[in-house]
């Protein structure tokens, strides 16, 4: 079953990934060539060979990376689908399904996105990648770890409290763990004086539309497949 | 079948709600897939930027604006 299930995981996961890649393409590709185009009046790339074109960075490399990415977290949501089923609620599988990317968009898009925005090309520096890899996988591990602290609470709270009670409780915890976590990590400020306030405000709503739109097609897509499967198990 | 309903195993340690498929069933999948997702996720986010398993930037350059647009740090 979990290996079935698994499946449809990692091929939603790549269908969302092609309609968010699709959306990339049109939506947002044009602020990364605003920006590579800032780049470039700045000279902040000392000029080297081009190892991969801009066509195929922006077709080829865009598709192979989200599709990748898809794959990936298709899968795992397709294990986490496995896993709640039956133990939260009386849930439907497809609700559970887009329940669950609604709560991956807050938890792994928005709030890591809240402490440290995506950067178009020309905004940050070579120097301090690796700090801000580092910071940037601790937020994200850090709000993964505060949602899992908000969920054990909301089920601690069951007996007491009412159902809607017992999100607010858990997005509650999870609220003031994520802040926490946020407050202790670095602050980075690397935007360029002069770079367009307006183009990178632009460049995130895209960037983060497009995580959003992975995950709810890849949700509506797998609760649809995996309904078939764990439909007749549920006893309503 | 048999008359006999409720035959688990004796190292079941807890019986699953009904309709959930056991955790025992799910754990090789679930650590496999772990597994797999963050080796694409690794190269996909972080190989040839913060780290680098492997010499040059095609990687990089490669994944260069999915990696943007995911949110990863690129450079």
């Amino acid at each position: 079953m979990t290996g079935l299930l698994l499946w449809r995981g990692m091929l939603a996961g790549l269908a969302g990934a092609f309609v968010a890649a699709t959306f990339a393409l049109i939506v947002a590709e044009p602020y990364v060539d605003a920006a590579i185009a800032f780049e470039a009046r700045h000279a902040a790339h000392a000029g080297g060979v081009e190892l991969v074109s801009r066509a195929t960075q922006k077709t080829l490399g865009l598709y192979t990376a989200m599709m990748l990415y898809g794959t990936a977290l298709g899968g795992l949501l397709a294990i986490v689908v496995a896993a709640c089923h039956g133990r939260v609620g009386a849930i439907p599988p497809r609700a559970l399904a887009v329940l669950l990317a609604a709560l991956a968009c807050v938890v792994l898009v928005l709030a890591p996105a809240l402490k440290y925005p995506p950067t178009p090309p020309a905004v940050g520096l070579h120097e301090t990648v690796r700090l801000r890899t580092g910071a940037f996988l601790g937020m994200l591990a850090g709000s993964l770890l505060a949602a899992l602290a908000g969920a054990w609470a909301a089920q601690r709270l069951g007996a007491v409290l009412t159902r809607l009670d017992r999100w607010l409780a858990g997005g509650l915890v999870y609220l003031a763990a994520v802040a926490l976590v946020a407050a202790l990590l670095p602050h980075v400020d690397e935007v360029p004086a002069d770079f367009p306030a307006s183009l990178l405000w632009q460049y995130r709503v895209a960037a983060i539309a497009g995580q959003m739109i992975f995950w709810l097609v890849t949700a509506e897509l797998f609760g649809r497949l995996a309904q078939p499967l764990l439909a007749p198990r549920v006893s309503r | 079948m048999t008359s006999r309903v409720a035959a688990r195993p004796l190292a079941a340690p807890a019986p699953s709600p009904a309709g959930a498929i056991p955790l025992a069933d799910i754990a090789p999948w679930a650590v496999f897939a772990a597994i797999v997702a963050l080796i694409l996720l690794y190269f996909v986010s972080t190989e040839q930027g913060a780290f680098a398993l492997f010499k040059g930037m095609y990687v990089h350059e490669l994944v260069h604006d999915g990696r943007h647009l995911l949110g990863f740090p690129c450079h």
